[in-house]
């Protein structure tokens, strides 16, 4: 059984029926106990950071979560607003100047997409409709490639390097396994994205995309998932995320 | 880098699809859901539906088609038609629409776009724009309300830059002129408002050939481009559409 939280954020059809679809059994719920004791987690994406947090530690769902994927590591995938849940912080709608402390299953702080690229070109934000998401191959232990440039990207922020010069992972190129959700997946397929905040490169990194900065689009860490963009509005290759992860969770 | 997108409008009235030319003479193309589903495997990015009916009868929109589309779909959709207030629109959203689409009630009452963006993000609220050339001026056009019923007075470029000032995160802008006629869009139409918003555009009114639908992107700088009986009755495939905008260097998901 895979629990859908509900934070009484938005309709939660389109995931319920993109999971049942691959073959799960589904339960939308708001309750912590059923949350904590549940074989599969979703975290859907409805609403903003803040107002989401706020509503899951006044039901005690956040907790709950924490006990689920931290103590029993199930499996779990956080959708676009869910993805962002994952991180430590984030600064959507925020009070006052700190950014609010999210679930913290992965360390960083999930801020708004910059309006300019590195040459001052301006984008559209929110980032709303179909881009690109090409896989890293971080969850192959030793890769270099990616990691390389990310290290780099990160040093280059430590030398005051404005954040948006930083290049993220490039794509492998070397065949690696990567991330079991983008099993069958073509690299570089188009998913749906509608977001005007992104999550931190880390470690977790799996996929990512650019728009105004290249930003992670996918993040694993253990038996935890994240997505930016909605596989439940993304065709033909949303539907095959939604089932791999459904595979992954029936097999534990 | 975003894709450019396909989307095919559906015309509804009583749960069917219908498509006016010239916003008369209509006929009748099937169920919606079952259409949108057979354009999602034809790779269409996104589906609109407008209840034509709503406005000219007074008659709010059903939230039954959104309830079963976000059931049924695995794209994101757009309801429009009809709506008199934030509180119609909240239904469609509630319903699992991802984006909503208001015409006549914005021009009757532009702090509705404002109250809409605030309530549902910028992103799902699309201003809907009836634009007819002004005889004898090369380069103005009015705007329509009410099905293109009724003349406005205002200017469709300074309207559209007051609908994105008030909150808008898209335009779907159609020429009256072309609408029906097989023509292609109108271009110089298009440009002018793509010029003069940041918010994405949507070309709508006038497609017949293949062509014309890299010409709303390349020579109108629209966003994204919609067409209606061309893809209901089989003249064209999405996925035609799609390979030759590829082939003129047009970003598509494919």
């Amino acid at each position: 059984m895979i629990v859908i939280v509900d934070y009484r954020k938005g309709n939660l059809l389109s995931v319920a029926r993109g999971l049942e679809a691959a073959g799960a059994q589904v339960l939308v719920s708001q309750d912590a106990d059923v949350i904590a004791r549940a074989d599969a987690l979703v975290l859907p994406g409805v609403g903003a950071f803040a107002d989401a947090m706020a509503t899951m530690t006044e039901l005690g769902q956040d907790e709950a979560i924490r006990e689920a994927v931290g103590e029993r590591a199930v499996p779990f995938l956080g959708i676009c607003l869910g993805m962002h849940l994952m991180f430590a912080a984030g600064e959507e709608h925020a009070e006052g100047e700190e950014p609010t402390p999210g679930l913290s299953l992965i360390p960083g702080i999930v801020r708004r997409l910059p309006r300019t690229d590195a040459e001052g070109t301006l984008y559209k934000i929110p980032h709303v409709g179909w881009n690109r998401v090409t896989t890293t191959a971080n969850a192959e232990k030793g890769a270099t490639g990616p990691r390389e440039n990310a290290r780099q990207a990160r040093s280059a922020a430590k030398r005051g390097l404005p954040e948006r010069l930083s290049a993220l992972p490039r794509p492998a190129t070397e065949a690696s396994p990567g991330c079991l959700l983008f099993k069958d997946i073509p690299d570089g397929a188009y998913f749906y994205f509608t977001h005007s905040y992104a999550a931190p490169d880390s470690d977790a990194t799996v996929g990512f995309t650019t728009h105004s900065v290249t930003f992670p689009s996918a993040v694993q860490a253990g038996s935890a998932f994240g997505v930016q963009f909605h596989p439940e509005k993304s065709s033909d290759v949303g539907q095959m995320l939604l089932a791999n992860f459904v595979d992954y969770a029936r097999k534990g | 880098m975003l894709a450019k997108r396909v989307i095919p409008c559906m015309d509804v009235r009583d749960g069917r699809v219908v498509k006016g030319v010239n916003f008369v003479d209509l006929r009748d193309a099937g169920d919606p859901i079952e259409l949108a589903q057979r354009y999602d495997a034809e790779r269409a990015d996104e589906v609109i539906f407008l209840d034509i009916t709503a406005t000219s009868d007074e008659r709010a929109t059903t939230v039954d088609l959104a309830s079963r589309a976000s059931a049924q779909l695995r794209l994101p959709y757009t309801v429009g038609g009809g709506f008199r207030s934030v509180a119609d629109m909240r239904r469609m959203i509630a319903a699992g629409a991802d984006k909503v689409s208001v015409n006549s009630a914005a021009v009757a009452d532009p702090s509705l776009i404002t109250q809409a963006a605030r309530a549902f993000g910028a992103q799902a609220v699309i201003v809907a724009i009836d634009a007819k050339q002004v005889s004898g001026a090369g380069d103005k056009w009015e705007v329509y309300a009410a099905g293109g019923r009724k003349a406005t007075g205002m200017d469709a470029i300074a309207w559209a830059r007051e609908a994105q000032a008030r909150g808008a995160g898209e335009i779907l802008l159609t020429s009256m002129d072309r609408d029906g006629s097989r023509e292609g869009f109108d271009c110089a139409l298009t440009r002018a408002v793509a010029r003069a918003v940041d918010i994405p555009v949507i070309a709508s009114g006038g497609v017949g050939e293949l062509e014309h639908f890299a010409q709303g992107i390349l020579e109108g700088e629209a966003d994204a481009v919609l067409a209606a009986s061309v893809f209901h009755f089989g003249e064209l495939t999405i996925r035609q559409v799609k390979e030759d905008m590829a082939r003129h260097g047009i970003p598509v998901r494919l």
